[in-house]
């Protein structure tokens, strides 16, 4: 029979806390979490990222979208310890040496938010999306970026700013 | 959500023994259903087992001209897929018109089938709910049941399954290859999901100490005439209130084998072999549709809110064999229909 893991061994006699590693925005963290602390709560609760959003905590929102092996998901429905080793990247982490990444300039180009809740999420969301390569169109895009709720119905101009980077890359 | 303990299993058998060991675990794999659920302290597992460093990711031909998928394969890469987009596009598209991206990223093959009801008392730990508490009650049947199901409910739930991918798979007629301490065994998708009958908390007949490891597809894939429609309150990112999978083989004008299933409508995907039987060999016309339709839903059962639901499938059955016959293409993000 297999030998249970470190992960297991240390799971014994709850609530015991986890220690995982994450590459947050490129750098490598350690940190302590009980198993029930979501990805989300970790960035924000536990390493004081706050630039991702909670807005309803069931993955029906999308505003807690970050990059995780630089794939969109939705950090509210997986617990930290489950993501060990894995690369995070979040809206803290897409400018580089103080120049905004393409995304971000282009929400700003197009006023693509109001209230800017959403906007770290639909930011990440609209980076993998990019990444994924399958939305070409109008239509593709918002069918493939519906994941992200925007109260302020900023839509048509998120759909501008993420065909502004489409188009330039 | 209650404090829970965290051990990872290794490999396949060491899963099972793990799960084995401790009635009150549960394995987690993308997490979007079991996560959801133990916020809402619907669901109350002592100890998770994070399976999703098991080698159940491969999607590969099978000697026979099929496709075995493993259950960590996550819904998205399953959906995209060379192999799935080309030999199976009812199940790709089925499967890209259910939640959003970034959920299908984390929702994996295995989850898919285990996720549960989304009826909003299952949801609600306050009120009584036969399939949450058995014997508390079923709160839909005289309550809010818009979403709630018109075919194979009885009298202690009314619940629907409301995967997307399983309607495509109860079509493909797909195999669930399990592991268990016993084990390993293969049970045919038509019964894998159950009807709430008696015992409504159970909603599959996967055995609480097993594992899926794979799903796998038969050769035929009705690449040519398919469809997968789906309806729903908002174009996009909402579970389906019916929709409509089909498989046809043509000779011309000919249905040569038709075959299809209705999600959102029933505790399982929901086929009528003698509706499917009526249809092979006649030439494709709207009326033997219509008739097709009638005969799925003759014992159809509405119940205050959701009595639409029954004239809703009947109108999606026809325009999906229409869809399907016609070949008509299939375009994932415009939903207007040919
Ligand atoms: C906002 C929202 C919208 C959604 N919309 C849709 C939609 O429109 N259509 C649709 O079809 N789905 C929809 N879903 C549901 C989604 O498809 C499921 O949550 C997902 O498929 C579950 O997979 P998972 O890997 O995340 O499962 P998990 O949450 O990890 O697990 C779910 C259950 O399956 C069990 N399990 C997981 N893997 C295995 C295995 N290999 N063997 C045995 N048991 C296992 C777990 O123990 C658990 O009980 C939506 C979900 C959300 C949150
Ligand atoms: S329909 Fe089923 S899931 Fe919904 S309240 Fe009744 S018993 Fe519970
Ligand atoms: S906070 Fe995660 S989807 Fe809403
Ligand atoms: S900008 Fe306000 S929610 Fe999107």
């Amino acid at each position: 029979m297999a030998q249970p893991n470190a992960a297991a061994q240390s799971s014994i006699g709850s609530p015991s806390k986890i220690s995982v590693e994450l590459i947050i925005n490129g750098v490598e963290t350690k940190l302590d979490v009980a198993p029930w602390t979501t990805l989300l709560d970790a960035l924000r609760e536990h390493l004081d990222l706050t630039g991702t959003k909670k807005g309803c905590d069931h993955g029906q929102c999308g505003a807690c979208t970050v990059l995780v092996d630089g794939r969109r998901i939705n950090s509210c429905l997986t617990l930290a310890v489950m993501k060990d080793g894995a690369r995070v990247t979040m809206i803290e982490g897409l400018a580089t040496d103080g120049v905004l990444h393409p995304m971000q300039q282009a929400f700003i180009d197009h006023d693509a938010f109001q209230c800017g809740y959403c906007t770290p999420g639909q930011i990440c969301s609209a980076v993998g999306l990019i990444a994924e390569g399958k939305a070409k169109t109008a239509e593709e895009i918002r069918e493939m970026m519906s994941g992200n709720i925007c109260r302020c119905a900023a839509y048509p101009n998120i759909v501008s700013a993420i065909q502004q980077v489409m188009g330039a890359s | 959500m209650i404090n829970f303990e965290y051990a990872r299993a290794n490999d396949v058998a060491d899963a099972v023994r793990q799960i084995a060991a401790d009635p009150t675990s549960k394995f987690i794999a993308g997490g979007t259903n079991l996560l959801d659920l133990m916020k809402e302290d619907v669901e109350r597992p002592a100890r998770l087992i994070d399976i999703t460093r098991l080698p159940l990711s491969d999607v590969e031909e099978t000697p026979d001209g099929g496709v075995r998928i493993g259950a960590l394969v996550p819904n998205s890469d399953l959906a995209w897929h060379p192999l799935i987009a080309q030999r199976y596009p009812m199940l790709a598209s089925a499967i890209l018109a259910g939640a959003s991206a970034q959920l299908r990223n984390m929702a994996s093959t295995g989850g898919n089938l285990m996720q549960r009801t989304r009826c909003f008392y299952f949801y609600d730990t306050v009120t009584p709910c036969n399939k949450r508490q058995p014997g508390s009650g079923c709160s839909a049947i005289a309550g809010i049941n818009r979403i709630n199901a018109i075919l194979g409910t009885s009298d202690t739930c009314i619940a629907t399954h409301p995967s997307d991918m399983c309607v495509a798979l109860a079509v493909l007629e797909a195999k669930v290859h399990v592991a268990g301490p016993g084990g390993e065994r293969v049970i045919p998708f038509a019964d894998f999901h159950r009807l709430p009958g008696d015992a409504p908390q159970r909603d599959t007949n996967l055995d609480a100490n097993e594992l899926i490891t794979a799903v796998e597809l038969p050769a035929d894939g009705f690449a040519k005439n398919y469809t997968y429609l789906k309806i729903r309150d908002r174009l996009s990112y909402a579970f389906a209130l019916v929709s409509v999978a089909v498989g046809l083989e043509m000779d011309g004008n000919t249905i040569r084998r038709a075959r299809f299933a209705l999600g959102g409508v029933a505790h399982k995907p929901w086929r009528d072999e003698a509706a499917e039987a009526g249809l092979n060999g006649k030439v494709a016309n709207p009326e033997i549709f219509e008739r097709a339709a009638g005969l799925v839903l003759r014992d159809a059962k509405g119940f205050e809110h959701n009595a639409f639901k029954i004239e809703l499938a009947r109108r999606t059955i026809v325009r999906a064999l229409i869809q399907a016959a016609h070949g008509t293409p299939q375009s994932q993000n415009n939903k207007k229909i040919a």
